[in-house]
């Protein structure tokens, strides 16, 4: 990125008070932001049809959704582009080819383009040979400013592909970030929310930020982009649906998501999936509760009355 | 060589509780696999840190004390702990998983291309035999967290790659003094030698740390509300019990979600855990993911309207009804039968 420009928080900035700012402004591309994002079950919502009769959650009954805090970092993402025209937001994600979904998703809501990585050398793949899957990736899309996902997604709670995504492509990270505060050239100001405060960090592009839930949430999906949008597909999608759309695909090339296998990209096979994952999942166990003698009560006046009288005398309360 | 490390974190001179525990914890492990269990402490102005080190079982504590260490910022302290573990080449590497631990952590695995399981509620040592490839391993770290939402508990472990790193919320494991005359060796890091300039790109500009406010970890009593309460006003009512048992307020990760209660109220795996001498947990259905973090309570009292919520298979009291009809109840019981 070329051009000078500060965020909303330094609003006595002006571009116009500095010639070379000002020819900076006429040369102005914007930013190249990457968004990683990964499609994940639902398991917020365990609901008792996800329940099996055994106690066990059934997760094919579990809906596929868009990783919340993804959904956080992609709005940071589309903040820059609303004040930096020119900025170029691309999501990236590795997962099945129903993962395309959510690229759908980010461009409704106002992504330019997305990548899914997707082959089965990456099946049974733990953070690191995520992130390194993900790095590589990264290295072919080339050019980027800024890396940005949410801090972690809710079925591993890990918080670690961003990091190691990092680490793989040697440049800083800044996670558990609540807001991008500004961009000014190559300087970049980033709030972080701690356990007991926040922290305001200043680094240089290019660095990946992971964004916490508190951060605002995304915007909604935007009408014209879903006409626009709602025929964009893998190449793998296209194979499989009907003829009537196939040559809209060659006058709108941005209805193409790119899909690309480990033949795409440059890798060490070695490094990917199970075979590249230093952890294994040695057990797995459902839990299903053993339950102990519990004493049951209604909401009658008398079972709780019973009850405080109870703990008041054995002490638990008072 | 091949010993345990605990990356110790510092709070104004003071080690941080997750980080005593993860020593107390590393200290039995050290015991099990007969190594030695060493600290490393990063910041500044951390003359006599190992003092507070050595009574929890540490035997060696490395020091690196430099003014740009403190506050943490990851790329130097990456730059540490990633080259005293090429040295030292430890074992099993404990962090706590905190802001800091698993902001450092996962950037120590990618460099070093080693295993790392986030938020572990247990640790074992134990063997494993790959079938497949023939191998046999012995006395590998068993990092045993709940996953998927809470809803399964797997163990993990890192059969070839080392150090078996692990980290750990603050909590979960119980800090105990192992012997108050415990003493061990301190070793000096020289900090030139360790990081370069460009580890210092990011650099803090603004901080505010507040004490924190809500404190469940230390309340003998925590009324806890799940999704079930159904809204933050519904909240209040749990608020208002509590003023009145003098107890706090603690909330599944499900409401935290929904925003029906503050962050630092989540009791679980990914909150905080506690051990209250009475749990009272309303609308809370019971995933692991909470039950994890709440079921060593001396008592729990479940109130929910579903009779076979999971939850009310560790309950002590299970009550079957609206919150909103048994908590006034309960209220004016209390208010009435009692100075």
């Amino acid at each position: 990125m070329r051009l000078s420009v500060t965020g909303n928080h330094q609003p006595n900035f002006s571009v116009f008070n500095n010639t070379k700012q000002n020819v900076n402004l006429i040369s102005m591309k914007g930013l190249n932001i990457i968004v990683l994002a990964k499609q994940v079950p639902d398991t917020r919502n365990v609901g008792k049809d996800a329940m099996k009769a055994d106690g066990t959650v059934n997760r094919a009954a579990l809906a596929a959704i868009f990783n919340p805090e993804d959904l956080n970092a992609l709005e940071q993402a589309l903040r820059l582009k609303d004040q930096f025209p020119g900025t170029t937001v691309t999501l990236l994600t590795m997962g099945p080819g129903r993962a395309a979904e959510i690229i759908r998703e980010g461009l409704y809501r106002g992504a330019d383009q997305g990548y899914l990585l997707t082959d089965r050398a990456f099946a049974g793949a733990d953070t690191l040979a995520t992130s390194y899957a993900l790095a590589c990736a990264i290295r072919k899309i080339k050019n980027f400013d800024l890396i940005i996902s949410g801090r972690q997604a809710i079925d591993g709670d890990t918080a670690q592909v961003g990091p190691q995504v990092a680490e793989k492509l040697g440049i800083p990270q800044v996670t558990y970030a609540e807001e991008i505060i500004s961009v000014t050239g190559k300087k970049i100001k980033i709030k972080r929310r701690l356990e007991r405060g926040v922290e305001v960090v200043e680094g240089a592009l290019p660095l990946v930020a992971t964004i916490n839930n508190s951060a605002p949430e995304c915007r909604p999906r935007n009408a014209k982009l879903v006409m626009k949008y709602k025929h964009a597909t893998t190449i793998t999608e296209r194979q499989d649906s009907s003829e009537d759309y196939i040559n809209i695909f060659n006058d709108r090339p941005y209805l193409n998501i790119e899909e690309w296998s480990v033949n795409d990209i440059d890798t060490d096979v070695e490094a990917l999936g199970l075979k590249g994952s230093p952890t294994k999942v040695k057990k797995i166990e459902n839990i299903v509760f053993q339950a102990k003698e519990a004493k049951v009560l209604s909401d009658a006046d008398n079972d709780i009355d019973e009850l405080m009288k109870e703990l008041i005398n054995n002490h638990t309360l008072g | 060589m091949n010993n345990i490390f605990v990356y110790c974190e510092t709070d104004n001179g003071t080690i941080a509780d997750v980080s005593l525990e993860l020593l107390t914890k590393g200290r039995k492990l050290a015991n099990q696999l007969n190594c030695k269990l060493e600290a490393l402490v990063i910041g500044h102005k951390l003359k006599g840190i190992e003092s507070q080190l050595f009574p929890f079982g540490a035997d060696v504590v490395h020091v690196a004390d430099d003014p740009r260490l403190d506050p943490y910022t990851t790329l130097p302290h990456t730059s540490i702990t990633v080259k005293l573990f090429q040295e030292e080449k430890p074992q099993i590497a404990l962090m706590g998983a905190s802001v800091i631990g698993r902001d450092l952590g996962p950037r120590v695995s990618s460099a070093l291309q080693s295993g790392l399981t986030a938020d572990c509620t247990s640790l074992e040592i134990g063997g494993h035999e790959d079938k497949r490839a023939g191998k046999v391993y012995e006395n590998l770290l068993y990092q045993i967290r709940p996953a998927f939402g809470g809803n399964i508990v797997a163990t993990i472990i890192n059969p070839d790659n080392k150090p078996q790193m692990a980290t750990v919320r603050e909590g979960v494991m119980k800090k105990e003094i192992y012997s108050p005359t415990h003493k061990g060796e301190l070793k000096q890091i020289d900090v030139k030698k360790y990081v370069d300039d460009a580890d210092f790109i990011v650099k803090i500009i603004e901080r505010h740390i507040e004490e924190s406010k809500v404190n469940i970890k230390n309340s003998s009593i925590i009324v806890s509300g799940g999704y079930g309460v159904g809204s933050k006003d519904n909240f209040d009512l749990l608020f208002q019990l509590a003023d009145v048992l003098g107890a706090e307020v603690g909330a599944s990760r499900a409401a935290v979600d929904a925003g029906f209660a503050s962050h630092d109220r989540q009791v679980g795996q990914t909150g905080v855990t506690v051990r209250p001498k009475l749990y009272i947990a309303c609308g809370i259905s019971g995933q692991i993911q909470h039950t994890a973090g709440m079921e060593e309570s001396a008592m729990i009292i479940s109130i929910n309207n579903d009779p076979n919520a999971p939850i009310n298979k560790i309950a002590d009291f299970i009550i079957t009804g609206d919150l909103n009809t048994v908590i006034p109840k309960m209220i004016k019981y209390y208010k009435q039968n009692t100075k």
